[in-house]
């Protein structure tokens, strides 16, 4: 498993994170994010932008119940800027195969951190409607506090 | 000072250090965030009123059987 790309938030707020021409040499993408945001959730994008249409489906505790359901596009929950103070949400984003002409697989295993009842677990899988290898992967659709991080792996 | 939201880009085919750039999101960009937020909120209004039938469902079920006779600590043993 190789590192190829890291950033750590240091200002501006961004909406989205995106690391793009990635190497076209290994099988499997795994993009770890530590976040704390806006919106208390992310979305995840391929291939031109945080937004790509999916078939999803995912698990999700809150902390006193759960739930299941589907999405046109895959949200992964985050740590919300109101919840205690230099907490952070882990998220693993694995993403199968990403240089084949098949619809991309993907799963999602996501916690959030608050001092709280209400906190965040979930985890999900799904896939693309794309095929085209995978060349860009985003995470954004809120704003991402300082501090919060991203890195991309290669699995070969 | 502009309140166009913002992206880190980090261009894996540029050598490190060179990497990073933080652009404005495009007027496309901007409008699919609207909608992912509208979809969302949809979802958790949908998540939490379930819930909230969930726990009624809970408590008229507590009172019916505390009619019937049984005490609190048999309701609870019952509904765990």
């Amino acid at each position: 498993m190789q590192l190829v790309g890291t950033v750590t938030v240091g200002s501006g707020g961004p909406s989205t994170i995106e690391f793009t021409n990635i190497p076209q040499s290994g099988k499997d993408l795994l993009l770890l994010v530590s976040s704390r945001d806006n919106n208390q959730r992310f979305y995840v994008g391929l291939n031109g932008g945080a937004y790509t249409t999916f078939s999803f489906r995912r698990l999700l505790g809150d902390g006193s119940s759960v739930s299941s359901g589907s999405s046109t596009t895959i949200t992964v929950m985050s740590t919300s800027n109101g919840h205690t103070g230099n907490t952070f949400g882990n998220a693993a984003i694995m993403i199968t195969n990403y240089t084949s002409n098949n619809n991309k697989s993907i799963s999602v295993d996501a916690v959030t951190e608050n001092n709280a009842t209400l906190a965040y677990q979930m985890i999900g899988a799904g896939t693309s409607n794309a095929t085209a290898a995978v060349t860009s992967v985003a995470v954004g659709d809120t704003i991402f506090e300082v501090g919060s991080s991203a890195s991309l792996y290669i699995i070969s | 000072m502009s309140d166009t939201p913002v992206k880190i880009v980090i261009d894996l085919s540029k050598p490190e250090g060179e990497r990073e750039q933080i652009l404005p999101l495009t007027p496309e960009e901007i409008a699919q965030r609207e909608i992912d937020a509208a979809q969302f909120a949809q979802e958790q209004a949908e998540r939490e009123a379930a819930e909230a039938q969930r726990q009624a469902n809970k408590e008229s079920a507590k009172a019916k059987l505390a009619a019937l006779g049984l005490s609190d600590e048999e309701v609870a043993a019952l509904l765990g």
